[in-house]
């Protein structure tokens, strides 16, 4: 029970994208078409699941047993750095296809502040490696959710009447306004 | 390059938010009240001037393959050292500024900047274009701040403008960030384009 | 200057020098900001404790009980006592408590008087939203439209109008102020029962011991 509760409150009440801010780069960045979105959102859910395990291992059996807590920041993003150029390698061989079609947005994962911003989270909320991959996971469809909603949102936008100066960036960043406010709705259902 | 160029080129010519559109994530997350967008910009500022420095006093060091990495272990040990210093003197920020702080580490300018200035010019040079980069990034933040606590609660900086229930509370809220920004990026392109 | 070329010893001996220079700067800085973190973290609770119990000159951080509570294999803080006393006289205690609010975990000082009466309270953390719930920090103090100050909640527990009783809720923050009077009737009883002078005398030395019990075993 409390895992759909995390499960619902990550991807609606609390969306990684439209009310914590986080992801917002390839928000704005890869979300023109949703086929991209979807291969984003992938990519990032696959990602994000894998580095929430680990860097919750590397936090409980290597940091903190050796008191080296703030080492947390540069052993996280080390992690997900040399996490992401490993994927990066399986997948090349593994599935040469699938390496095709998310192969641009791989590398752009190390920067997510998503990905760092989800394990730091995972471990200050004091889940345990369960809840916590129930969370990632749960984020990541959030993210991918408002990729996707954006995503198609915009390519209708681009077929409409935007005067000159709202034109790319700025009529984006308000659509996103009006979606990251439909979402707040949602904040009544926990 | 002439140094003082390069730092009022990061302040308005490639003024990263407003031009190069990058740390989108503190520049919305952190901008709730102008004394929150200072902060958070200053921050940025210090790990911006000094991994720029730093890099660039090492890039020949570096082999190339594995500099991403070696970027990104010196930018975490400058955003280390200011969590450790924040905690210790200045916890309230601190404490606002919250998840933000570590993820200065993922902060595109700050290895965007590593990547193609430092890497390739003098420390000094690289001084002045974290110092400009930084500076655009503060100011940046602090109008959008000031935009967002001045309509959402009558306030600036704390300062009483008008009262807070002719505020629309929705721009200190997460919709107001994008809204309050996509407007202000609006209203700065047609400046530009004058 | 040529730049270092690529070979894998190369490459494996600067990331790892870079790493382990690393490491050890942050290590000597750590060590170096030990105390001033913790001291500005002190300087947070005093000052809160100053504010939420009448004038006091012992130490009541250092006369502190804590009251844990078993969360599975995991033991967790329930409650953080501090009696604030004068010339030896206890004049009030101030109580951490904690409840879970919209966003998250909600932590109240709440500062009880000698008659149980509520002095003056301070939200130490929160994660309510920005401009609704996170008023809490001042909605429920003296002149406010949510005063709960003097107020005993050992009369009659403190609710929100909704559900029948006298506080006004935060507009638009029901679910904040429901949490916040959570963690302040929470607050109450954990006086009664941990407090460590004044209150019924027969209750009083059994949970004393538990409570030595419970230090002697950190």
């Amino acid at each position: 029970m409390e895992y759909l509760l995390i499960f619902i409150s990550a991807i609606f009440v609390n969306n990684i994208v439209l009310s914590q801010f986080l992801g917002i780069c390839p928000f704005l960045g890869v979300s023109k078409k949703v086929e991209t979105a979807l291969g984003m959102g992938a990519a990032v859910a696959f990602v994000l699941t894998i580095a929430t395990i680990v860097t919750f291992l590397l936090q409980k059996f290597v940091l903190d047993a050796f008191g080296l807590g703030y080492l947390q920041t540069i052993a996280f993003i080390l992690v997900i750095a040399g996490l992401v150029q490993m994927v990066e390698i399986i997948l090349k061989k593994v599935s040469p296809s699938l390496y095709q079609a998310l192969g641009v947005f791989l590398p752009l994962i190390t920067t997510n502040c998503c990905i760092l911003g989800v394990a730091i989270l995972v471990i200050q909320k004091d889940f345990n490696l369960l809840t916590g991959v129930v969370y990632a996971f749960s984020t990541a469809l959030g993210f991918a959710l408002a990729l996707v909603l954006f995503a198609g949102i915009r390519e209708q936008m681009s077929l409409s009447n935007i005067p000159k100066g709202m034109q790319g960036t700025p009529i984006a960043l308000i659509t996103a306004g009006l979606l990251a406010m439909a979402f707040m709705g949602f904040s009544g259902i926990v | 390059m002439n140094n003082f160029k390069v730092l009022m080129n990061g302040i308005i010519k490639e003024n990263p938010i407003f031009v190069l559109l990058l740390g989108m994530c503190p520049t919305l997350g952190t901008t709730s009240s102008a004394m929150n967008g200072l902060g958070m910009g200053l921050a940025t500022l210090f790990v911006l001037v000094c991994s720029n420095v730093v890099i660039s006093l090492v890039k020949n060091i570096i082999p190339d393959a594995v500099r991403i990495p070696s970027y990104i272990v010196i930018i975490a040990s400058f955003v280390t050292l200011l969590q450790m210093a924040m905690q210790a003197y200045v916890p309230a920020l601190y404490s606002t500024l919250g998840l933000f702080i570590p993820l200065i580490v993922v902060n595109c300018i700050v290895l965007g900047r590593a990547e193609s200035f430092a890497a390739k010019n003098t420390p000094l040079s690289s001084l002045f274009d974290g110092l400009g980069m930084g500076l655009g990034f503060t100011l940046a933040l602090t109008l959008l701040g000031s935009v967002r606590e001045l309509l959402g609660t009558g306030k600036i900086f704390e300062i009483v403008i008008f009262p807070e229930h002719y505020g629309m509370l929705l721009f200190v809220l997460a919709p107001g960030a994008f809204i309050a920004l996509g407007y202000l990026i609006a209203i700065i392109n047609k400046f530009k384009k004058a | 200057m040529k730049k270092l070329e690529s070979s894998l010893k190369n490459m494996l001996l600067v990331l790892t020098g870079i790493t382990v220079l690393s490491v050890a700067i942050l290590a000597y800085f750590n060590e170096l900001t030990k105390e001033p973190i913790a001291q500005a973290n002190m300087k947070i609770l005093n000052d809160a404790l100053m504010s939420v119990v009448p004038g006091f000159d012992n130490n009541p951080v250092a006369d502190s009980d804590t009251i844990y509570k078993m969360k599975g294999e995991v033991k967790t803080v329930d409650f953080i006592i501090y009696p604030a006393k004068k010339d030896g006289e206890w004049v009030g205690t101030a109580v951490q408590s904690v409840s879970l609010g919209f966003g998250g975990d909600m932590t109240v000082l709440v500062g009880f008087d000698s008659e149980g009466k509520i002095y003056d309270y301070s939200l130490l953390s929160h994660a309510e939203t920005p401009g609704l719930g996170s008023k809490a920090d001042v909605w429920f103090k003296k002149g406010e439209p949510g005063d709960i100050i003097g107020q005993n909640p050992g009369d009659k527990p403190l609710s929100v109008d909704k559900d029948g009783g006298e506080v006004n809720s935060i507009t638009a923050s029901t679910i904040t102020t429901r949490a916040f009077l959570n963690a302040v009737n929470a607050a109450y009883k954990a006086y009664l029962t941990g407090e460590v002078e004044g209150v019924s005398g027969a209750t009083e030395s059994a949970i004393d011991s538990e409570i030595t019990a419970t230090e002697n075993k950190e």
